[in-house]
């Protein structure tokens, strides 16, 4: 949110870091919706950072008395295991609570992974345009020529499976949106007087790139960040559920559902928790990044 | 027009060879040796071993390699598969119409239910209507499908008992395929208790499949639609007196629905995405439980072939939006 006021504030030419949180604040708290994700993102990040205290057991705690417990309100149920229990007897809750980390851990690397490389390449492509330009983008559309869940599938093949290997695979797959956005703000902006003036006043082509350029751009940027964020755990999890993301006794959300596939019919609990714990992750943070788009850049504003 | 679509279809050709290169560098990138790869668990022989590399010319300078494969593929060699030891293409073509069926069928799911409620909603803009159906469309594009599979699973086939878990037919029917999409073999044949088996199947895959296009249609109509309320024509053809109904009709809805088009053929991506989910959740046998099954049976052949196909399938579909597109938008064919 830092990277905002700096926007706010360059655009009205005032230095004041504090209006322009509170500007942005402004347009970002209208929207019902973006607060509420907001407060449930942060219930998240908690649930993440202090998993070990809140959690009643350990992730991979066995309880040989009590495999495929019922939740706690239906019949067979008890509050010894609140959400109820998995086949092998762990603890439906703790695990959930623990995989909050791993959703969190993977959206934070892939959207760190894919705006860096997108950002580079984008640069560099609207930055020198020519041959760099065409033989970047030429690449950037031919990741976009695959689904994206089936070329993921195919790099983790190659890559092997794995938690690690799969971010990788996402970040790859998530780049081109970024890469293509930076690629027409710098084309927009780098015509502009101020970019001119910079020039004349001899600054490098790093320095106009990265401190002239840049930062004029980062309101897309962060709302597909956000985007990007949400896309990479339910991709994340696709890729878990099918196998070949996280590897079990990991508390991935994703895999925790891949192991409970054929218990559907007899115990409920087993598939429905994790799902939800992942829509509503997913959910709050689309609903952030409506938010954003909203108080960051009017052109994109909804109607 | 004409040199619209030449112009267009030589954009492509970067593209095309771009898509050869991945699937000929996918085998060549695999860990280890391709062949040894290729032949799978089972291993082979020394002497074979030198045969194949001989065979797939994995003796050949890499750039020889490859005009070898776009010559191969080029004339719909697409190799054989280990496992079934059946060529790939053919392979694909009796999936292929299993994908196709289901995605149809998502995809008028989908526009069928977001295209009116688009429409609703930005007509009557702020409503409840409004606000719970932009909510329930941003639950939709935020629904991990495999699980809202499952849950569907659950709950019409465990809890209810009114739809089949898996599969495309009950196995009591057997024909011989004449389209290869099951709602229409079955009607040829004329056995309604087969359609009505086909369509109990074909339910909850295609709903699963369609919710997120669901959403991202509803949400398009809708801003599509507010965008085009704003414009004079139709404050004038308003102010001429005509009916709200034939406003919205005649003169919105046919020019609001222009971008539409463009985002349903975007779909195609997220529904061949999404098929390789649904598919294996419902054990539905098309070309995306064929992909995944393929990787876990270490049947290379399958996975690089089905991944040429299926770019070159959204490939060309996305070509076909586009000159669609310039069809009913005249302004694109002239930048």
């Amino acid at each position: 949110m830092s990277q905002s006021t700096e926007i706010t504030s360059m655009a009205s030419g005032s230095p004041d870091r504090l209006t322009g949180l509170r500007t942005f604040w402004h347009y970002f708290s209208v929207n019902r919706g973006a607060v509420i994700g907001l407060f449930v993102f942060i219930l998240l990040v908690l649930a993440a950072l202090f998993a070990p205290l809140l959690a009643p057991y350990a992730p991979d705690v066995q309880d040989k008395t009590a495999f495929l417990r019922p939740p706690a309100w239906q019949a067979g149920g008890s509050t010894q295991y609140l959400l109820g229990t998995d086949p092998v007897g762990r603890d439906i809750l703790s695990r959930l609570l623990y995989g909050a980390r791993f959703s969190l851990l993977i959206g934070a690397v892939v959207v760190t992974l894919a705006l860096t490389g997108g950002i580079t390449l984008g640069l560099l492509a609207g930055y020198f345009r020519g041959w760099v330009d065409v033989a970047i983008m030429r690449v950037m559309d031919l990741i976009l020529a695959f689904p994206s869940l089936l070329l993921a599938l195919v790099l983790v093949t190659i890559l092997g499976p794995g938690l690690f290997n799969a971010m990788l695979a996402i970040a790859l797959v998530l780049q081109p949106h970024f890469a293509r956005l930076v690629r027409a703000a710098v084309m927009a902006e780098k015509s502009r007087e101020y970019v001119v003036a910079a020039k004349v006043a001899g600054a490098g082509h790093i320095r106009l790139m990265l401190a002239t350029i840049l930062p004029n751009c980062l309101a897309p940027l962060i709302v597909q960040a956000t985007l990007s964020f949400s896309n990479a755990i339910l991709e994340a999890a696709a890729l878990g559920f099918l196998g070949l993301g996280a590897q079990p006794p990991t508390p991935e959300w994703g895999t925790m559902l891949a192991s409970a596939r054929e218990f559907i019919l007899r115990a409920w609990w087993v598939v429905t928790f994790p799902g939800l714990a992942i829509l509503i992750t997913v959910l709050a943070i689309n609903l952030i990044g409506d938010g954003l788009r909203d108080a960051l850049d009017p052109k994109l504003r909804r109607s | 027009m004409l040199k619209y679509i030449l112009n267009r279809i030589a954009l492509l050709i970067p593209t095309l060879v771009g898509i050869t290169i991945c699937a000929f560098a996918f085998v060549r990138l695999l860990p280890g040796d391709p062949i040894l790869a290729m032949a799978g668990e089972h291993g082979v022989a020394p002497a074979r071993y030198e045969e194949l590399k001989e065979q797939f010319g994995y003796n050949l300078p890499i750039w020889q390699q490859y005009i070898r494969y776009v010559g191969e593929v080029a004339t719909g060699d697409f190799g054989v598969a280990i496992s079934s030891k059946r060529p790939v293409l053919e392979e694909f073509k009796t999936l292929f119409p299993a994908t196709m069926e289901l995605s149809f069928f998502a995809l008028v799911f989908a526009m069928v239910l977001g295209i009116p409620a688009g429409i609703v909603a930005a007509v009557k803009r702020g409503s409840w209507f409004d606000q719970s159906l932009m909510g329930t469309a941003l639950v939709g594009y935020s629904m991990p499908i495999f699980w809202w599979g499952l849950l569907l699973i659950i709950f019409f086939s465990g809890y209810l008992g009114w739809t089949p878990v898996s599969g495309r037919i009950g196995l009591q029917f057997f024909f011989k395929p004449i389209t290869g999409f099951m709602t229409i073999d079955t009607l040829l044949y004329g056995k309604w208790d087969a359609f009505r088996s086909a369509l109990s199947h074909l339910v909850l895959p295609a709903i699963v499949l369609g919710t997120i296009p669901l959403a991202v249609i509803a949400r398009q109509t809708r801003s599509a639609m507010l965008e085009v309320l704003g414009e004079d024509y139709v404050r004038t053809a308003r102010a001429k007196g005509l009916s709200p109904s034939r406003v919205i009709g005649m003169h919105a809805l046919r020019n609001a629905l222009i971008p539409v088009v463009t985002t349903i053929g975007l779909q195609v991506g997220t529904l061949l995405a999404g098929a390789i989910l649904t598919e294996t959740i419902f054990a539905w046998p098309g070309i995306g439980k064929w992909m995944v099954d393929s990787i876990f049976k270490r049947d290379y052949v399958v996975v690089q072939s089905g991944l040429l196909l299926i770019a070159l399938i959204v490939m060309a579909v996305n070509l076909i939006v586009d000159l669609l597109y310039a069809v009913i938008n005249p302004r694109i064919r002239a930048s």
